[in-house]
């Protein structure tokens, strides 16, 4: 032992003459900047670990070498002196060596976002630019698709390969060559659009000079104005937009972000990450880039009406017709010459007064069973709040659902039935007090990618250890301690031998167990015959492997777990996820720090839709549709008598569509025909509804099957309130003014519920979430004011000073007796097993760049070109039994459909399965997909299907 | 007309233009072995980064990017990493070199020597221009750093031998020396 005592929390010293003191560990160049003491640095970022390698921060510290006061730590009774005549030439000196090189139209107003830094060293020190030779052009390379990287206005100050290695930890930049020819290098110095970067942006927001800046701004006008006259153009400086702090439209993660608008023109120029507890300003490719789609041309800004001539109803373009791949055209948009003309433009109040009456038509004919009603995750708190009181009070049913019922349905029936809550229980950034992170069924890095950097630099940190299983070789193995790659749909087997390795080594939380469980004995009986050795079969992994994580689970002081849709999206979701909440109970890891249920949540809102009531069984915040008491509240608050039974799920609907039992639909946001499972049933089912109002921001392929489309608001247009995976419930503020007639969706549905005969009127969101609300205990309290810029977490019991509670579950369970319950699951395999005919397994789920059914990333400009078309990733052995190469079109048949698209050998599959995405309608993945449904939770089986590959007839 | 520095002419824009085929490193027991052995003698994985870019350049003539990504593969670090201590040693060849592998040193000593001269002349007597492989395969002429033998500036090394007090004018010596034998055995 070196040291007993506790060493003082501060270190006294003089910085300038001035007495100071400074927490313990911290370095000169902070404790100056503490009592107003601005050292000049390049190199160092407060967000960043310092590296002291810009030299400008240099200081006196009494030492015959000055000391770089951004590293040195600042120390009792140090003495320094951070300006001398000596100092002061050295920096001008420093900053006249990089101004020598610095590119005259680097850092201009136009296309800077975060101050140049050295040009305004420059100006401080009146630094002669002329004063050193300048150096022979390094170059610009202009091959990534977001970022312009000018190699010549590069200062080499390390901040970048910080930003990628530290923050976002996806470890591209490094510095290649050597002295002058010093420059940063991706990868192996490969042009950076070609490297391994996912464009998640942090580089360039690290970037205090010209280097490396956002490519669009340089596309404008301006820009051109400038190559041409050599001058700056000042009317679209960036300094001039104006800033709108929102949240991310994407996914759970919920980002926060400031949007620059540019007012005059109406349009979001650039988007940054701002400080929040959830994303510390990071961003992603999607967040930082994918903005752009509000102000595609095809938006729709008209209401329309579906023409007499395009009676009876089908889908209208080609591509929606069939779903045979060869005759589908590229680009992967609805062909709007083709569709557009069978619909004609309307005014608001005869397009809502058709879809209005034909709706309550169709009520009172056939009764409140034959209307449904999909909302979306995608839209605010208060759109699905009003939504689903717009069908459960005025059209007097329950068959209300959304996409959740895609994602997590299955997590949230085992979630509700064994803890008593469907959300999470921590949030995702408490992974760095986790001893071990199993990460299972998630690609987080594609899928939340925010998330996923803090997972990544927990393991770096060697705080935490990721164990992974997962079918694909997803880049969070890299990460991992231990990576078990299982066989698709095995994860049950696999789960129950970690069960029976804990209870046979007693790895177990016995205290737990007693004080906070029930069912623990009929769970041992059952994993008691799933020895590592039987699950190593079924699951394709070394019995020893599982052993090793197992045990790795077991003695850590506290785990937290995250699984996605490869959990869910199972007809054994709720089994896979029942396992992994027993793994969770029988080692206490519920209800502390560091440890919890985390199910990461797909849609930005889609913790809100559902906490809003966008389920068929239950009003907001899960209060049950059946419970008497509950429902009487709710009759009573929205004035209608309310049905009793709970009512049908998304597939559910589609199936009573085509069956004729549902006859009128109001959707809103969501496009069924791309995202729900086997689409030629869908497309039937959508063909045979008597009435479909459909409202959305483009021509979705859905729409092709409506009698009314009405124009909604994109997520920049609106105010609303989302709340992310986290529970944490966030404003979305209104950057841009809707395009032409657009309205906002909640007054859409305001306006088709006062048509239909059910008058629904408010001023503003604030007003809906307030009867939301007083309605939903778990938001009670929370208003726009106190949500301010970073939101809070439900439940929250002190609004107006706390910031609501982080880790749930403490003390006790919400469920009946108060006890959490173990439910012991045996291994099913999955519905449609490869077989002769169909000898692969084919998994589905999203890509980084893309975003659900592409509306709106494939009108994105950066993401459709750096992800234009649809592939289908399969192992190089598979490929070479088919006598197939990298790149070649093949054709992918299930017992439903084909599509055809391209093969890419990935060595993240393994052999036997094939991954396709399901964003590209030219080849849309649910072609393939088969409707079987998980019993409890009703989600389709997304994740498994069988299918052949063969290449395509040309 | 700005003088060009040769060390920039020398580096490549994008490294991407020079893959072509080289022999995998690791995939046999000779390679197995070298990574083993080097493994062995540090204490991190990191420490035997060196060795094994010496060992891939010895094996294929230079240190190609696929050598640096099975190296940082093979160490746990990244490919980003790899070339930049690769690229901060002039003694790794980033591209193939010639069968004479000529490295002048122009360091302080040599610089006063007249180091920059001597290169020059070897790239006028070669016909190359600096870090490229002249047309019959037989020469490549780069600056390195500091060779560490000042005492005879200017130094200039073939391959694995020296010559020292190299002047301009001995340079057409230095080259008729390399050609009766082969000097790098």
């Amino acid at each position: 032992m070196r040291k007993v005592s506790t060493p003082p929390e501060t270190v006294r010293l003089t910085i300038d003459g001035q007495e100071i003191e400074a927490p313990v560990g911290s370095t000169i160049w902070e404790a100056a900047k503490a009592v107003g003491i601005e050292i000049p640095v390049l190199c160092h970022d407060e967000r960043l670990p310092p590296a002291g390698v810009c030299r400008v921060c240099l200081v006196d510290v009494g030492e015959k070498r000055l000391a770089a006061s951004c590293v040195r730590e600042a120390a009792d009774g140090m003495s320094v002196t951070t300006s001398t005549p000596k100092i002061e030439g050295l920096r001008r000196g420093l900053v006249e060596l990089l101004l020598a090189d610095y590119p005259d139209d680097a850092g201009n107003d136009d296309t800077k976002t975060e101050r140049d830094e050295l040009r305004e060293l420059a100006a401080a020190y009146d630094s002669d630019p002329g004063r050193f030779p300048a150096g022979n052009g390094r170059p610009i390379d202009g091959s990534s698709k977001v970022i312009r990287v000018d190699h010549q206005a590069c200062i080499l100050c390390d901040r970048c390969i910080r930003a990628c290695d530290d923050v976002q930890v996806n470890n591209v930049i490094g510095r290649t060559g050597k002295g002058y020819a010093t420059r940063i290098g991706f990868d192996l110095d490969d042009p950076m659009g070609a490297s391994t970067c996912v464009s998640c942006g942090e580089c360039e927001k690290a970037c205090p000079t010209g280097a490396l800046t956002i490519a669009s701004l340089w596309n404008g006008a301006a820009a051109e104005a400038r190559t041409a006259t050599g001058r700056v153009s000042v009317a679209a400086a960036t300094t001039d937009l104006k800033p709108v702090d929102s949240v991310c439209p994407y996914c759970g993660v919920g980002c926060a972000i400031t949007y620059y608008v540019d007012e005059a023109e109406n349009r979001v120029v650039y988007a940054d990450g701002r400080p929040s507890p959830v994303n510390h300003e990071r961003l992603c490719v999607k967040g930082r880039y994918g903005f752009d789609y509000a102000a595609h041309p095809q938006r729709l800004t008209k209401p329309l009406i579906r023409r007499e001539s395009a009676y009876p109803k089908g889908p209208l373009s080609a591509e929606t017709t069939s779903s045979n791949g060869r005759r589908r055209k590229p680009g992967g948009l609805v062909d709007y010459d083709e569709v557009l003309p069978h619909f004609r433009e309307a005014t608001w109040e005869e397009a809502l007064e058709l879809a209005g009456r034909r709706l309550r038509e169709i009520r009172d004919e056939h009764g409140p069973g034959a209307m449904a009603g999909f909302g979306s995750a995608k839209c605010s708190n208060e759109e699905a709040y009003l939504f689903q009181k717009l069908i459960r009070a005025g059209f007097g049913t329950n068959n209300v659902d959304h996409c959740t019922r895609l994602c997590h349905a299955s997590s949230v029936a085992a979630l509700l039935e064994t803890i008593g809550s469907g959300a999470v229980t921590n949030v995702f950034a408490d992974v760095e007090n986790a001893d071990v992170a199993l990460i299972t069924g998630s690609n987080t890095t594609a899928n939340h990618p925010v998330a996923a950097t803090f997972m990544k630099q927990a393991a770096k940190s060697g705080r935490t250890k990721i164990i992974v299983v997962e079918p694909r070789h997803i880049e969070m193995a890299d990460h991992a301690e231990v990576f078990l790659q299982i066989r698709p749909g095995t994860d049950v087997a696999c789960y129950n031998a970690w069960m029976h390795v804990l209870i046979e080594e007693d790895l177990l939380d016995h205290t737990f167990i007693d004080t906070r469980t029930e069912g623990f004995e009929a769970l041992k009986e059952l994993v008691a015959h799933y020895p590592p050795e039987v699950a190593a079969e079924i699951c394709g992994v070394e019995a020893d492997e599982i052993r090793r994580a197992a045990r790795l689970f077991g003695s850590a002081g506290t785990a937290i777990v995250f699984w996605g849709m490869g959990i869910s999206q199972h007809t054994t979701g709720t089994d896979n996820s029942r396992c992994l909440i027993s793994l969770m109970l029988m080692t206490g890891n519920v209800g502390k720090p560091g440890t919890g249920l985390h199910p990461l949540r797909g849609q930005n809102n889609v913790q809100g839709a559902s906490d809003a009531g966008l389920i068929p069984i239950v009003y907001p915040d899960y209060q049950a549709v059946g419970d008497a008491e509950v429902r009487a509240k709710f009759e009573a608050a929205w004035n209608a008598e309310l049905d009793p039974e709970p009512g049908l799920t998304v597939v559910e609907i589609m199936g009573g569509a085509l069956r004729g039992e549902i006859k009128g639909m109001y959707m809103m946001g969501e496009n069924p025909f791309l995202s729900d499972p086997n689409t030629n049933k869908v497309r039937k089912g959508l063909a045979n509804l008597e009435f479909l109002v459909v409202q959305d921001i483009f021509l979705t392929e859905t729409a092709e099957f409506a009698d009314v489309i009405l124009p909604a608001t994109s997520f920049y247009e609106k105010e609303g309130t989302y709340t992310n995976t986290d529970r944490r419930v966030q404003v979305g503020r209104k950057a841009l003014d809707p395009p032409g007639e657009a309205r906002e969706d909640w007054r859409i549905t305001c306006d088709l519920a006062t048509a239909f005969g059910y008058p629904m009127a408010y001023d503003s969101p604030a007003e809906v979430f307030a009867e939301f609300t007083a309605l939903a205990p778990s938001y009670g309290g929370l208003t726009y004011e106190n949500l301010g810029l970073t939101g809070k977490l439900w439940p929250c019991p002190d609004p107006e000073t706390g910031d609501g509670i982080q880790v749930l579950m403490g003390d006790t369970f919400p469920t009946p007796n108060g006890l959490g319950k173990f439910v012991p699951c045996e291994f099913e395999p999955a519905k449609e097993l490869p077989d002769e005919e169909y000898p692969f397994v084919l998994n589905t789920g999203r890509l980084l760049e893309h975003w659900h059914t592409g509306t709106m990333t494939r009108r994105s400009r950066a993401l459709h070109e750096i992800a234009p078309v649809p592939e289908v990733e399969m192992h190089a052995s598979d490929l070479a039994m088919l006598e197939l190469s990298d790149g070649d079109r093949v054709t992918v048949t299930s017992r439903r459909g084909e599509i055809t698209l391209t093969a890419r050998e990935s060595v993240r599959m393994t052999a036997g399965s094939v991954f396709i995405p399901f964003h590209f309608r030219e080849a849309a993945a649910n072609v393939l997909t088969i409707d079987e449904l998980d019993p409890h939770g009703k989600i389709p089986e997304f994740k498994f299907c069988a299918v052949k590959v063969a290449p395509a007839e040309v | 007309m700005k003088k060009v520095h040769p060390a920039v002419v020398g580096a490549q824009p994008f490294q991407l233009a020079e893959h072509r085929p080289v022999e995998r490193l690791f995939e046999d027991a000779e390679g197995r072995d070298r990574l083993e052995k080097s493994l062995s003698r540090y204490p991190e994985k990191k420490g035997a980064l060196l060795p094994m870019l010496a060992y891939a350049q010895e094996r294929n003539g230079w240190l190609s990017p696929e050598a640096m990504e099975e190296i940082a593969e093979a160490l746990d670090l990244t490919p980003a990493y790899v070339r930049s201590v690769a690229t901060f040693y002039t003694m790794y060849a980033k591209r193939p070199v010639g069968r004479y592998w000529i490295q002048v040193c122009t360091c302080i000593s040599c610089h006063v020597n007249r180091g920059e001269e001597v290169f020059e002349s070897f790239l006028e007597h070669t016909g190359t221009r600096a870090g490229e492989v002249s047309e019959d395969g037989r020469y490549t002429v780069i600056e390195a750093e500091c060779l560490g033998a000042c005492g005879f500036a200017t130094v200039v090394q073939v391959n694995d031998r020296y010559f020292e007090n190299v002047t301009p004018e001995t340079v057409p010596e230095v080259l008729a020396q390399l050609e009766p034998g082969e000097p790098e055995a």
